[in-house]
């Protein structure tokens, strides 16, 4: 199939090909031409939002949501530097977007140009891969490049930046059939020899743990590893990017591992004899000190990035692979083990864990002068939305009590900005997640520091029709920071306070913004405005939850300390070894 | 101190030495030498860098080479198995009396005269480094005006060549 047209034309040939329905982004001088034909296709939906951050967090918030490549598109300039931090906050959680942009004429790149950045060369360290296209005869291979690298192996962003005048250029289309790059060749098939000596190391373990990460959903592998799990009954920890991979109602999860984790997960993992890792990489929040992590344990790392491999922690049973597959040949691996009549007891192991998940369960005191309880609002609001709604938070104290109170109990539900920590992720990923899953109900839990940051896109849903549901917690400030400040810094509050009580007024923000708003300030308020906003699905709602300020997320590994000196409270920290029954 | 050679087989395409040199930066990996230049390949680069590891394992070095998709293969070039030269350009202080002396320390290091002023002389070496340091030793006393080295090539011993399977993967997609 070969067809004259214009390089604008054949960009958005070129990603009706790859398979795209929906793109969110903002016009300007050098993308105009790419988005006169764009106008025309009936494959592809464009969504204009109001700052191309928030088409960067859609693309992300549609592409966890849906498993498919998320597309943000922006002009040259202010534009593609606006997409920097969701395609750096992309980079770090491995989700698979293209971002398009726009630049100046290639006769004028390198001239300073009128809204010239070099946005390739700004992008090379947080992107997977990028171009930068500067004849027409090139988008079209390259875009289909793009789709390739982004969705495939490490998922990741790829940024394709265009030339106006290659858009402008007349081409013949040809969109290629198969891929072919020298230098990108992913392993997905891990290798026999590894995959059985780590089957005979989970048989042998007497004191095993899965450590589960983000990797498994990327590889949509949630019931393979149910089933990995319950053959083997060894106890599971899931990190903030796999929530949901496994469910938390299982008897054999121990909930989030890492400087927030409960004490079974992060006593589990210190204790261990055996890590299980898949799809994980011993990011600093989840080790503490990286010297006193898990000190008794051997490790069997399965990811299918090979430099995540030992670069943290070294590796004993490397596996490099995709972790779907990973987990398939592992399960018949530890089959063949225990038909062979190996199979370690773990009831010593599991006793211990149930003292500490018996004794240091997740809880929080209710505030003493009668105001909100953050913790019971988002508790509530699980309970209520249910297991089937999709959750995104942003990055705070918010994030981490849904990321212990909500039902994590199926994958691709939590959506949050994990390795990053990017303040204002929520309502823009909202809203891509909405898009992709129109028929499921999407709550954003938002703090009231990043819901100031990109509150904006409210008007986007408004307007193009995703009905998504904010839940406010507004506790006058920026929590997590003030959190550290009243542990660390002597309760010296040096711009924490945001006095965000009636300035904005998120009800009225909400409204004018084309939304319902709603408040709610005292807990038997917290279920008829959570069943109220439930009841609207036309338009989008916020809730403004006004909270105790002075609540705080526990348990806590302080920064830079070991994870054995967790605290599940202030100036509380657990006892490991008197417990043991 | 350990030091390793890697030759980096990449696509020859604009920004490939910015991404290498970028990853370098910030990964906080050591760079001693890099030297880049055209193969017998035209769609192909070929690297040598010297790199320092004291911080970081080799093995994460190359993975995270290894991940840009213009890196088409790394090999790592052991002293033993392997050819090394860098170049050397030195203008050396010479004025009549001191001109047959500078002349017979180039031919002992069998470096090359390429240029000839009044009351100098400008050399041209090549070698290891610990000889191009030797020959610079003894030129000091004379007087170095200026000088300039490549980094380091090197090729692997023997008749196997880098190019020839990375090179039948671009054939393919040629």
């Amino acid at each position: 199939m070969s067809e004259q047209m214009t390089g604008a034309q054949a960009l958005v040939r070129a990603l009706e090909m790859a398979g795209v329905e929906i793109a969110f982004g903002i016009p300007g001088g050098a993308i105009l031409p790419a988005y006169d034909p764009l106008f025309d296709s009936t494959k592809l939906r464009h969504v204009l939002v109001r700052h191309e951050q928030g088409a960067g967090h859609a693309a992300e918030g549609y592409a966890l949501a849906t498993g498919k490549v998320g597309v943000c598109i922006a002009t040259s300039g202010p534009g593609a530097t606006n997409l920097v931090t969701p395609i750096s906050n992309a980079y770090m959680d491995s989700t698979p977007i293209v971002a398009i942009t726009g630049q100046v004429p290639s006769t004028l790149i390198g001239s300073d140009a009128f809204q010239e950045a070099d946005i390739r060369g700004i992008t090379m360290p947080i992107t997977k891969h990028n171009f930068l296209v500067t004849r027409a005869d090139e988008i079209a291979r390259t875009i289909a490049e793009a789709f390739h690298i982004a969705s495939t192996g490490r998922p990741g962003p790829v940024l394709v930046d265009i030339a106006k005048d290659a858009l402008q250029a007349p081409t013949v289309f040809e969109y290629p059939k198969k891929i072919e790059l020298p230098g990108y060749r992913p392993v997905t098939k891990p290798h026999a020899k590894q995959i059985r000596e780590a089957a005979r190391l989970i048989a042998t373990a007497t004191r095993p743990v899965f450590y589960i990460g983000g990797g498994v959903l990327s590889a949509r592998a949630s019931a393979e590893f149910f089933a990995l799990a319950e053959l083997t009954g060894i106890p599971v920890v899931t990190t903030l990017m796999a929530r949901g991979a496994f469910p938390d109602s299982h008897y054999q999860h121990l909930g989030m591992p890492g400087m927030h984790g409960t004490v079974a997960a992060v006593g589990a993992l210190q204790r261990a004899d055996l890590i299980i890792a898949i799809g994980t990489r011993f990011d600093d929040r989840v080790t503490g000190r990286l010297s006193s992590f898990a000190p008794h344990a051997t490790v069997i790392h399965a990811d299918i990035d090979p430099a995540e491999i030992s670069k943290n922690r070294t590796a004993d049973v490397p596996i490099v692979g995709d972790a779907r597959d990973v987990i398939t040949e592992l399960t018949a691996a530890v089959q063949a083990e225990y038909k062979a009549g190996r199979r370690a007891d773990l009831t010593g192991w599991w006793r211990q864990l149930d003292t500490w998940r018996k004794v240091y369960p997740l809880g929080y005191e209710p505030p003493s002068d009668g105001s909100l309880a953050p913790q019971y609002v988002v508790q509530r609001l699980g309970a209520i939305a249910g297991p089937d709604a999709i959750y995104v938070a942003g990055v705070g104290q918010h994030q981490m009590w849904a990321a212990h109170y909500l039902p994590h109990e199926k994958p691709h539900t939590w959506i949050n900005s994990g390795g990053a920590g990017t303040m204002g992720f929520a309502v823009p990923a909202a809203m891509g997640a909405k898009f992709g899953r129109p028929e499921a109900t999407v709550w954003a839990v938002d703090g009231d520091g990043c819901f100031q940051m990109t509150n904006q896109e409210l008007v986007t849903c408004a307007l193009e029709g995703a009905p998504i549901k904010v839940a406010v917690i507004n506790n006058e400030a920026l929590g997590m920071v003030r959190q550290w400040q009243t542990l660390f810094y002597n309760e010296r509050y040096s711009h924490t306070d945001l006095h965000s009580r009636r300035v904005p007024d998120f009800v009225k923000l909400a409204e004018a913004m084309g939304c319902v708003g709603l408040r709610c300030e005292r807990a038997e308020d917290v279920d008829a405005v959570i069943e109220k906003a439930m009841s609207i699905d036309d338009v989008p709602v916020v809730i403004d939850f006004v909270v105790h300020k002075d609540a705080m997320v526990w348990p806590m590994v302080p920064a830079g300390t070991s994870n054995d000196d967790i605290k599940v409270a202030r100036d509380l920290a657990p006892d490991w070894e008197s417990e043991v029954l | 101190m350990s030091r390793h050679t890697l030759s980096v087989l990449v696509e020859n395409k604009p920004g490939v030495l910015a991404r290498i040199a970028g990853l370098f930066a910030r990964r906080g990996f050591n760079i001693e030498s890099l030297a880049v230049g055209p193969t017998e390949h035209p769609e192909l680069s070929r690297m040598t860098i010297v790199v320092n590891v004291e911080d970081h394992p080799l093995e994460q070095v190359t993975k995270q080479l290894n991940k840009l998709i213009n890196v088409i293969k790394i090999v790592e070039l052991e002293p033993e198995n392997s050819v090394s030269r860098e170049l050397l350009l030195v203008k050396v202080k010479a004025d009549q009396a001191a001109r047959s002396q500078v002349l017979e320390i180039a031919q002992m290091f069998r470096a090359r005269v390429v240029d000839v002023a009044l009351d100098a002389l400008t050399l041209e070496a090549t070698g290891s480094a610990e000889k191009l340091d030797a020959l610079l030793r003894v030129l000091e006393p004379f007087g170095i005006k200026e000088l300039v080295q490549s980094g380091m090539v090197a090729l692997g011993r023997g008749s196997r060549s880098l190019t020839d399977r990375a090179l039948r993967a671009v054939d393919r997609i040629a």
